[in-house]
């Protein structure tokens, strides 16, 4: 899928409503370094999503921005992927300074765990299946209305 | 007026002519959508969907086991895409590399295009699955008109001896014409020496068998001019170079651009497209995102000669940079015997000894005469739309018309506009219609952006139900185990 603004916002928000959501109630209970009890855990969990979401509209109109250098106007799959390292780091170090008050803090390894997890299922479903149930999402620049 | 005419007709609601990947893919939409065979035929005078596809390519010197220039994820066989062409063959050949490299194009690695190979075998079994052959008719369209009660009338002639009558006639509410390129032009200057000394083996077509070239290299050195600055100029250069590798043979080289790129070009730094050596580079035939991204939106608002000025923008010939090809040309540029030249050809002439001199002029005023013995033009020109009877017939007196950029006029949804016939409609898609709202026509991606577009339109006139995710989910599993639709 070559995305355009839109279409790379609505994605975003879709798969983490779906996939992301999926994969927090599986792995929340999992991961590494997470004390207390799960219903906070998933709580937490889902508001990282949450944050996800919201700081994402942020970088995806940075994203659009670096893609008009493109001549292709496309966005390589390798850049889907490894746009987790700067968005994982902000995320993490907001948290960290306690700048988004309403999600409790994280350890480190439960963090890193949970985000590196989910960001890698919604990149492989937005990159193949997510093409079975809809036929039209990948000529429309990844609109999902 | 047909009946007393004494001309068989047949009823059908459906009619595709071609009977190409273009038809191909429309017929395999309808059919996951829940069409059945019964309600549409597909008039065509080959045997398969990919005989037209698989000559040119070979000619082109792209053999079963070369690979294409297309992406991973445009299977004509596989409306979704997935699994791509990259997996089947990773998991085919057991080759995790493919995956690396899909995984790293276009930054790491070239991009990852399929063997030809693959394209025919995976669509020689989704034929099978569809019924493809139940729905063929062997035949040549000469004519679609209206008909004063709605829908068209195709008039077809069938093969010698296969129907009683010279013609047939099918009677039908639904058209849609995929008749592929209307024909191949050769630069003017050379078709120039093929009338005037009736040669039509030493100056060739790179799309049409040209195998005399290469034997004749074998057997002695020789010197080949190239013309043209795209993908087949790309594939006949590897092929000579492969040879000279291969056998040690000694074959020099001419090439001759039109339009030399120096490096990167285009009008701002929000428009620029990397070349060098001669070639402007992109990875397929049009940048990226006219199949879904960007452009494609852009372009689907842009009217008259707004759309046109796009078009050109990110036009002109370009070939994909490719590592091995890159490689094969420095060493003939060290080695002295791969030469690139801008000019525009004058005239050619037959040299006393039999050999071809090409009058070159460039862009600088100086005329240079080489000497070869070859000249393969690989400019790919093509024909106008008109040379087709078929479209001839439309632009006539079918009400049809041409787009800002000449080519036939479809709608957003590729329907031929102007054409309409009562309840019914004709639909165009493939490379007769470029210059439409959608710019990626004659690519497998695009003929399939085409047929979801007619698909749905046939689904808002209640010839087929609209495919949603239920159904697209089930009938994928169908694709997946290769059951019928």
């Amino acid at each position: 899928m070559v995305p355009t603004l839109i279409g790379r916002i609505q994605t975003r928000l879709f798969l983490l409503a779906t996939v992301g959501v999926v994969i927090t109630l599986l792995v929340m209970p999992v991961v590494p370094g997470a004390a207390g009890p799960l219903g906070d855990l998933y709580v937490t969990g889902l508001l990282v999503l949450v944050a996800v979401g919201v700081l994402g509209v942020g970088w995806e109109l940075l994203y659009h921005f670096l893609m008009q250098f493109r001549w292709e106007k496309d966005w390589p799959t390798l850049f889907g992927l490894l746009t987790l390292v700067p968005e994982g780091l902000l995320l993490y170090f907001l948290l960290r300074s306690g700048a988004v008050g309403f999600i409790d803090p994280i350890p480190p390894a439960a963090f890193w765990t949970h985000f590196t997890v989910v960001w890698v299922s919604m990149w492989l479903v937005a990159n193949g299946p997510m093409r079975v149930p809809f036929i039209r999402w990948r000529f429309r620049g990844g609109r999902v209305l | 007026m047909v009946a007393s005419a004494g001309i068989p007709m047949y009823d059908i609601p459906f009619l595709t002519a071609g009977g190409g990947i273009g038809s191909f893919v429309t017929l395999d939409y309808l059919r996951i959508y829940g069409v059945p065979t019964s309600q549409m035929r597909v008039v065509s005078n080959i045997d398969h969907p990919w005989q037209t596809y698989e000559f040119l390519t070979r000619c082109s010197q792209i053999p079963r086991s070369e690979r294409i220039r297309s992406d991973s994820s445009s299977r004509p066989d596989n409306l979704w895409g997935f699994p791509s062409y990259a997996l089947e063959e990773a998991w085919k050949d057991k080759n995790p590399a493919y995956l690396w490299q899909l995984l790293t194009e276009p930054l790491l690695n070239d991009y990852w295009t399929p063997r030809a190979g693959t394209v025919f075998e995976n669509l020689e079994r989704e034929a099978k699955r569809i019924g493809y052959w139940d729905m063929l008719v062997k035949g040549q369209v000469r004519m679609v008109r209206r008909r004063s009660g709605g829908g068209y009338f195709t008039v077809v002639t069938p093969p010698e001896g296969a129907a009683p009558t010279k013609r047939i006639v099918f009677r039908s509410r639904f058209v849609h014409i995929a008749v592929g390129y209307p024909g191949l032009k050769f630069l003017p200057d050379l078709q120039e020496f093929r009338t005037k000394y009736s040669d039509y083996q030493h100056v060739v077509n790179a799309y049409e068998p040209h195998e005399q070239v290469y034997e004749f290299l074998k057997t002695r050195p020789g010197t080949v001019v190239i013309r043209g600055g795209g993908i087949v100029a790309s594939r006949v250069l590897q092929r000579l170079f492969d040879d000279r590798e291969r056998l040690g043979l000694k074959t020099q080289i001419i090439h001759i651009f039109r339009t030399f790129v120096t490096g990167s070009h285009g009008p701002h730094i929000w428009a620029r497209r990397k070349g060098g050596d001669g070639w402007a580079y992109q990875g397929f035939n049009y940048p990226k995102s006219v199949w879904g991204g960007q452009l494609k939106a852009e372009m689907r608002k842009l009217e008259g000669a707004d759309r046109a000025k796009k078009y050109k923008e990110m036009g002109g010939t370009n070939t994909p940079y490719r590592r091995r090809w890159q490689e094969q040309m420095r060493a003939g540029r060290s080695g002295g015997y791969y030469h690139a030249v801008q000019g525009t050809v004058d005239r050619v002439e037959r040299a006393p000894d039999g050999r071809l001199v090409s009058y070159v002029r460039s862009s600088d005023g100086i005329v240079r005469e080489p000497v070869a013995d070859y000249i393969i033009d690989c400019t790919g020109l093509e024909a106008d739309i008109a040379e087709h009877r078929v479209f001839a017939d439309l632009l006539t007196y079918g009400g049809a018309g041409r787009n800002p950029v000449g080519r036939l006029d479809v709608e957003r949804h590729f329907e031929v506009k102007g054409t309409a016939s009562g309840d019914g409609a004709l639909y165009a898609s493939g490379s007769a219609t470029l210059g439409g709202y959608f710019p990626g026509v004659d690519t497998f991606l695009g003929l399939q952006i085409a047929a979801q577009e007619i698909a749905d339109d046939l689904a808002r006139r209640g010839f087929v139900r609209k495919m949603g995710p239920l159904r697209s989910t089930s009938q994928w599993f169908k694709w997946v185990f290769n059951s019928p639709v």
